[in-house]
């Protein structure tokens, strides 16, 4: 019971966000090519990748309660507020597929010399004095509609924990056939070459480093 | 190939199970350390904040969402968020440099699709890609205040607590995502 150790210092934060950064570089999370090749389906790796880590890090949490070293209800879990939660979802969605990135691989696309991501961080923040300017309007959207105070999908559905986390894990191993039988048929995953042949105001590289598909347009 | 010219070439990125499972693993030592989990949209409002403080001082104090980050002359920076975003700076560095994927330059992205699938990457207009990129950053940045957290906060995070708050997150996020990705690829061909 003695988790978890609520340290918000500069060493743990320190500690978290290197291992995020690493991670996400590794991923090929700086490179918004690979990122966004996610929405043209011929790159799954942002479905994997997320969902991977969601069904690892919750059946973790659920087996550190489960051995009674995690306290439960120790952990932050969001509330929903429908409209604000779903709009904003959108909004992220709608940028990330324009601008390619989302905030958090906006650092790590800076992080590993992208100068566009820079600007996408300009965006974000003049996006964010619009919404504090307009704020006294929006107040009311961002709290309309309420779930209860940091509802699970196990209490929604009435199930235990254990279950939602294993039906979860059977969408994503679908999610994940499905998308590497895709990624077969359109080109295959944007691989670190391309990424990095991938540079704005030049050519564009010969798509003769893609394999061979005879009835491409 | 010579030993040289291997010696230039970019690591290949990880294969996802590893990176996923990498990432889950990360997630769930910040759950146990601090008792939430990873964010990055919330560092972002601190630095709009500080900069808005640092442009227009009494507008900042006076406004009812940036007020509260700095009543009294407070700093927004200074938090767990801040020490996070830099740790993320600091391991994407480090992890680029070591994989020789660190590169200055503009990365075409969703702009660089010539003619759709298979036609290769790259081969966007210098500005129209920074246009692209300040644009969809000003509806991210909006758009996670509106839903307090963004895709590490709400869809990671709230995910990994089984949080119905990150599941509709995500679903907004895909739908938005695909939708806006199919009418980029129909405007330019």
């Amino acid at each position: 019971m003695s988790l978890p150790l609520y340290d918000g210092g500069l060493a743990a934060g320190l500690l978290c966000g290197i291992l995020f950064g690493y991670v996400l570089e590794g991923a090929g999370f700086g490179s918004p090519t690979k990122l966004t090749a996610q929405f043209e389906l011929s790159d799954w790796s942002v479905f994997k990748v997320m969902f991977t880590a969601v069904i690892v890090a919750a059946f973790g949490l659920w087996l550190a309660q489960a051995l009674g070293v995690l306290r439960p209800g120790g952990v932050f879990v969001p509330t929903l507020f429908f409209w604000a939660t779903l709009g904003g979802g959108l909004l992220i969605g709608a940028g990330f597929a324009l601008g390619g990135y989302c905030p958090g691989t906006s650092a790590v696309g800076l992080a590993s010399g992208r100068g566009d991501a820079l600007v996408f961080i300009l965006g974000m923040v003049a996006g964010t004095v619009v919404f504090a300017a307009l704020y006294p309007l929006l107040a009311g959207l961002v709290t309309a509609a309420a779930g209860p105070q940091g509802q699970t999908l196990s209490a929604l559905l009435g199930l235990p924990d254990w279950l939602v986390i294993a039906l979860l894990a059977l969408v994503a191993a679908g999610g994940w056939r499905l998308g590497s039988r895709l990624e077969r048929r359109l080109g295959g995953p944007v691989t670190a070459e391309q990424a990095l042949a991938a540079e704005a105001g030049t050519p564009p590289p010969r798509p003769a480093a893609r394999p061979h598909r005879p009835f491409a347009a | 190939m010579s030993d040289a010219s291997r010696s230039f070439r970019p690591a290949p990125f990880w294969h996802p199970l590893v990176a996923g499972v990498a990432l889950g693993l990360t997630l769930l030592l910040t759950f146990l350390v601090t008792g939430h989990g990873l964010g990055a949209s919330g560092f972002f409002t601190r630095l709009a904040a500080a900069v808005s403080a640092w442009l227009a001082p009494g507008w900042t104090a006076a406004n009812a969402y940036f007020g509260g980050f700095v009543a009294g002359g407070a700093d927004p920076l200074p938090s767990w968020i801040t020490w996070e975003a830099v740790g993320v700076v600091i391991g994407g560095l480090g992890g680029s440099l070591a994989a020789r994927r660190f590169r200055p330059m503009v990365e075409a992205g969703p702009q660089g699709r010539g003619g759709g699938h298979g036609s290769g990457y790259g081969g966007a207009s210098l500005g129209g890609r920074l246009a692209a990129a300040f644009a969809g950053g000003a509806l991210v940045g909006f758009g996670g205040r509106l839903s307090l957290g963004c895709t590490s906060g709400l869809g990671l995070s709230g995910g990994a607590t089984l949080a119905v708050a990150g599941f509709v997150f995500l679903i907004g996020f895909f739908l938005a995502g695909f939708a806006v990705s199919l009418i980029l690829r129909k405007v330019r061909s």
